[in-house]
């Protein structure tokens, strides 16, 4: 791998209270890539995931130690700002999560954050955003519509759109497409592809064949330990350790 | 098909029939004394109420009047009541809900505010007595409007609580995901979602204190007479029915069912207000 890295994780141990749920992670995620993490329920792939925005944090008892360092800055050090962190690091969830407003107030939440734009700017922006998310062309004529009006492959969408419209580094999806049905799923799978030159994406999924279909690199894990971490294409062909090819086959998991 | 054990399901569906005629019995039973209160305040209230009961003042006995300083003064009274337990309710609903997720400060406010609750009412009325009116040396509106405050606050308390705490927490992840900050997860996002439920229970306050009499004996008293002077004695519908009611005079009689009539169907029309706005703000 001699991609630059985005985001280098090392020595990362994280705790559930007593649950040791991460055990010594050390990866780099790199740039301008899809990375996807796999790995059978509780391995810890989400885990890992809400470390890289400490999305974790919003709970007491969870405690993560160690380096992961984006941009030459350490995000676990106590320093950090999290609310920037997050605006540079966004996040979209399993289950679509559209905000009780407009589809419009959507997508301007995040960005009236942390920008004080022109109303034709905004607008702009969340035509932009609703662009790229494939879905300008469905809502355009009801943006005052509730979001929760949707169907939940719009919603998701909707939740990918307003996580691009701040313009974000880094893109984390936490199993985007498991609530959703093979024709959303497909469209989010483009999106990915599309993002991808502008973003750095790391996606949890349980799903082997979108993992195959959409990553670059893929990780996998089990029990809390990064057990094979390398270009997808060889990790699908010839996983180089005994485990990962067990789960990828289906011998497991 | 499996032989079915006919004697197993016949038990069933006897054990099945007898549970569903014991809770439509109990069910009855219950609708039948709330029928019998409705049926007796309109009997006895409908009749004797018209223009004059909205536009005169409590009479001396003997002479002809209506109920309008009362209505009047509960209106005052309450309003002052929502106005200062509504503000307070609800921050410390959002900080139970939102903020004090860690640390004791929450469960033992929590605690209290369930004492709080459940505290009759009565006592209410006797605190404020022994706090303002025993200070100021007269009995006043203020005081009034401060004991149904106490009682509007932990009902606000504990809704606003309740209704937040339905707000699932993946919408505050994906707003704190944007780089929200706390504050603005709260009032854009949660306030938002649980506004309803919110509002709600505000209206369910309104609805519980207007019918409260004994914290307006000790405090507000009476006063048969137009006043909206929230420093001096006030009426109030419950105190006007507490004192026509136990009176010997025919014609105050009727006011009292008049005026029990008239705030019965003012706590209906908030009830029904309030389950229209949240199930309008739950299909949303």
């Amino acid at each position: 791998m001699s991609e630059a890295n985005k985001i280098s994780v090392k020595n990362l141990n994280f705790h559930y209270g007593n649950f040791h749920a991460l055990k010594n992670i050390s990866l780099g995620i790199p740039d301008n890539r899809v990375t996807a993490f796999i790995g059978p329920s509780g391995c810890g792939k989400s885990t890992l995931l809400r470390t890289f925005n400490r999305m974790y944090q919003l709970y007491p008892k969870q405690v993560a130690t160690g380096e992961i360092i984006l941009d030459g800055e350490n995000v676990l050090d106590p320093k950090q700002d999290l609310n920037l962190l997050r605006a540079k690091v966004g996040m979209v969830f399993q289950k679509p999560t559209p905000f009780p407003m407009s589809i419009y107030d959507n997508i301007a939440f995040g960005i009236k954050l942390y920008e004080n734009l022109k109303k034709t700017e905004l607008n702009d922006r969340v035509e932009w955003a609703l662009q790229k998310a494939t879905l300008w062309n469905e809502v355009k004529d009801k943006l005052d519509q509730s979001g929760t009006s949707l169907s939940g492959g719009q919603q998701q969408r909707l939740c990918i759109a307003r996580g691009i419209a701040v313009r974000p580094e880094v893109l984390l999806l936490d199993e985007p497409c498991s609530a959703l049905d093979p024709i959303s799923t497909a469209r989010i799978e483009e999106l990915i592809h599309e993002l991808k030159s502008d973003y750095t994406i790391v996606i949890v999924t349980h799903n082997m064949q979108q993992a195959a279909r959409v990553s670059d690199y893929t990780a996998y894990m089990y029990l809390g330990e990064l057990i094979e971490f390398g270009v997808t294409d060889m990790m699908f062909t010839k996983p180089s350790r005994r485990e990962t090819e067990d789960y990828i086959t289906g011998k497991f998991g | 098909m499996i032989a079915l054990d006919q004697k197993r399901y016949l038990r069933r569906r006897i054990l099945n029939a007898f549970n569903l005629s014991i809770s439509m019995l109990t069910v009855s039973f219950a609708l039948f004394f709330l029928a019998w209160i409705l049926w007796t305040l309109f009997s006895n209230g409908l009749s004797h109420i018209g223009l004059s009961t909205i536009t005169q003042m409590t009479p001396p006995p003997g002479s002809k009047g209506g109920l309008l300083n009362a209505i009047a003064g509960s209106l005052y009274m309450v309003s002052m009541a929502v106005l200062i337990g509504t503000p307070v309710g609800i921050l410390a609903g959002t900080y139970l809900a939102e903020f004090g997720r860690s640390g004791w400060l929450a469960p033992t406010t929590r605690f209290i505010n369930d004492i709080l609750l459940s505290a009759p009412s009565i006592v209410i009325g006797l605190f404020v007595y022994e706090l303002v009116v025993h200070r100021m040396g007269h009995f006043s509106g203020w005081a009034g409007a401060l004991a149904l405050a106490l009682i509007v606050l932990p009902v606000v308390v504990r809704t606003t609580e309740n209704m937040l705490q339905l707000v699932p927490n993946s919408l505050r992840e994906a707003a704190a995901a944007l780089g929200a900050p706390q504050w603005k997860i709260v009032v854009m996002v949660s306030y938002r979602a649980a506004r309803a439920g919110m509002l709600t229970g505000i209206l369910l306050a309104v609805a519980r204190v207007s019918g409260e009499t004994a914290p307006l004996l000790f405090t507000a008293l009476n006063n048969q007479f137009w006043s909206n002077d929230l420093n001096g004695p006030m009426s109030s519908l419950a105190v006007i029915i507490f004192q026509f009611a136990m009176s010997p005079y025919e014609d105050w009689h009727h006011l009292a069912w008049s005026g029990a009539l008239l705030i019965t169907l003012f706590v209906l029309g908030l009830n029904i207000l309030a389950r229209s706005i949240f199930r309008k703000g739950s299909n949303e």
